[in-house]
């Protein structure tokens, strides 16, 4: 069981290894190669999430397609890779880079909240509440397929994608 | 063009919201994650400010879709509370739930209202 937010936001599991960012003086080198992995996979992440937003594209009042397909996809990808990262030995970018940057930079947060609002704002409550629910329960629903994904492949490499 | 503006907005709200998650939980220093809630629902606001101010195409790729975008996340809300629940904090997964749901919500819309009063 990964530490709460040892994947996607910054805490170290304890122990595991150093904190990439030392809060009380200046990044060293080393942790400056964590935010550039971080800075690069999250712009790789975010041009994926645009050029989905291009081929499917959003009319006012109408349910957010893409955004709704980025998000889920993020989260069920995030689930089934979260053992191979997390795992001992793993390289120390591997995390920053695929999950923090990525992922991160692939799903959004920002743009679903105007998304239900706008939804609201166009007198289209039906369709606001409606991706409100079906991101939310889709998200998680996509996290806890990902670990099933993520077991199973374990089962078939032992000693190795654990989660 | 757009799509470069999209990848450098994204190369700085991505470790902007590692630095920004970090620090929060470093300083709260709880299972609950913090950090993803607080660049979650500013990042929210800001986009709402984006929205309301009716901003140019250039301004929506880079600052919008990009920064924004990248700032914040859905997996890492999704990850946290599906291992929220699964270590049997049921209830700190639920508070994350709401918490992120209408703590976004409120500063989204705070965030269209201001930029629209900015607008005039």
């Amino acid at each position: 069981m990964p530490r709460v937010s040892a994947v996607t936001s910054a805490p170290e599991p304890a122990g595991l290894d150093a904190p990439a960012i030392d809060l009380a003086g200046q990044p060293t080198d080393k942790e400056w190669h964590v935010l550039a992995v971080v800075a690069l996979g999250g712009a790789l992440g975010a041009l994926a999430r645009y050029a989905v937003e291009r081929a499917l594209p959003a009319t006012a009042g109408s349910f957010p397609v893409a955004t709704f397909t980025a998000n889920l996809l993020g989260c069920l990808v995030i689930g089934a890779v979260a053992g191979w990262v997390l795992r001992p030995g793993a390289h120390r970018l591997l995390r920053p880079f695929v999950a923090t940057g990525v992922l991160g930079g692939f799903t959004t947060f920002s743009t679903y909240t105007i998304q239900v609002l706008t939804a609201a704002l166009h007198s289209r409550v039906d369709v606001a509440a409606g991706y409100l629910l079906a991101t939310l329960l889709g998200a998680l629903v996509a996290v806890e397929a990902g670990f099933v994904v993520s077991r199973a492949l374990a089962r078939r490499r032992p000693g190795s994608g654990r989660r | 063009m757009t799509f470069l503006l999209v990848a450098v907005g994204a190369a700085v709200g991505a470790p902007l919201r590692y630095l920004i998650a970090r620090v929060v939980d470093v300083r709260v220093g709880s299972v609950f994650p913090w950090g993803i809630l607080t660049v979650n629902v500013a990042g929210s606001l800001l986009l709402g400010v984006l929205t309301g101010l009716v901003a140019p195409p250039s301004w929506q790729a880079g600052v919008g879709v990009g920064f924004c975008g990248a700032l914040t996340t859905y997996s890492a809300f999704g990850f946290d509370t599906v291992v929220l629940a699964e270590a049997r904090e049921r209830l700190l997964a639920l508070l994350n739930v709401v918490a992120s749901l209408v703590g976004g919500l409120a500063a989204a819309l705070a965030g269209i209202a201001l930029g629209s009063a900015l607008t005039g």
